[in-house]
């Protein structure tokens, strides 16, 4: 499988994802089960992402500039910074903590 | 879930509504745009070509869907290929969802249901579902959507092109920006205390399967954790 076909198969069955709600009949949004399944399933994966991300390097985990580059994001989220100055912040205290030295 | 029966029932056509749609959707349609930037970059410094990247932009057009898939090529390549595909589809089902509160919004011909259809993400069926009138409804949508399809193409494109620029990814800590997008996208989700128990849950899930996993695999597993919570509604509010 190369990235081609991987960025291809995903594309079209998000794309399909998003066409089957305008086929089927709004009724299965009155069902709380599978509404509350999806919504739980994103932040499920969402959370697992920002965990992995984090905290994995070449299939292990270990502690380095990411960590508190993240603690750095969650603060400014929690004070409504915006999207993109929180990631830029992100990437700046993780270079410069690396830079420094202090962590890898 | 009141967006269906506010489109049965709109309230009379206040004239001044589409101009508030209008402005919302710029607003949040500008804002969204510029972390194609960080898209752009970071798939780039996950291994994928300018084309590749744009390609996912312009054809997937969802934010998570994307940035899980290139999160998992990040860390295991081509190999995590079916991990991939799998953690972008499972990110893309709520849009499934954002389509069924959509449809009778949108109405019209098919082909408009299919372009409506590849436009429907958060942003676009917020703005939507938020206003008022149905026609301030319609506008909102359409406008959100393409304020940002055609921002985020733009910024994934400039963000992939700085990207290649760059080179060394882990020198301008942009594997730390990776983790802070991810944590981006699900901050304003974390509304009570059932998904927070839910995302503290499947992160330790993810982290302790790292070392005994393929790439790609302990976020699927993570995905558990939400379908036991879902169908017990453990720490969920009552039905009404």
């Amino acid at each position: 499988m190369t990235v081609w076909h991987i960025i291809l198969i995903a594309s079209i069955a998000v794309l399909a994802l998003k066409l089957i709600g305008y086929a089927v009949p709004p009724s299965v949004l009155e069902r709380p089960t599978p509404a509350r399944v999806a919504n739980l399933l994103t932040v499920a994966l969402l959370a697992a992402l920002t965990a992995t991300q984090t905290l994995e390097r070449s299939g292990d985990i270990v502690l380095d500039a990411r960590v508190p580059a993240i603690v750095l994001a969650a603060v400014l989220f929690a004070l409504r910074v915006p999207f993109i100055l929180v990631v830029i912040a992100a990437a700046a205290c993780a270079a410069f903590v690396r830079v420094l030295g202090w962590m890898p | 879930m009141t967006a269906p029966n506010r489109a049965q029932h709109p309230v009379p056509d206040a004239p001044s509504a589409p101009g508030t749609a209008v402005r919302a959707a710029l607003g949040v349609g500008l804002a969204v745009s510029a972390y194609g930037i960080s898209f752009g970059a970071l798939a780039v410094a996950a291994g994928l070509d300018i084309w590749q990247t744009c390609v996912l932009s312009l054809l997937m057009f969802s934010g998570g869907s994307q940035f899980a898939l290139i999160g998992v090529l990040a860390t295991g390549g081509a190999a995590a290929g079916p991990a991939a595909i799998a953690s972008a589809t499972l990110l893309g089902i709520r849009n499934g969802l954002y389509s069924m509160r959509m449809s009778p919004i949108i109405g019209g011909p098919w082909w408009r249901r299919l372009l409506a259809g590849h436009w429907t993400i958060d942003e676009s069926t917020a703005v939507g579902t938020a206003q008022p009138t149905l026609r301030a409804q319609r506008v909102g949508f359409w406008v959100t959507g393409a304020v940002i399809y055609v921002g985020w193409n733009l910024t994934t494109l400039l963000g992939a092109v700085l990207g290649d620029l760059v080179g060394d990814v882990r020198m301008y800590g942009l594997d730390a920006a990776a983790a802070a997008a991810f944590l981006g996208l699900l901050w304003p989700r974390l509304t009570s205390r059932q998904p927070v128990a839910v995302a503290v849950a499947a992160a330790v899930v993810a982290a302790v399967l790292v070392p005994w996993l393929q790439p790609g695999l302990p976020v699927l597993a993570a995905a558990a954790v939400a379908i036991v919570v879902g169908i017990t509604n453990a720490l969920g509010r009552r039905a009404i």
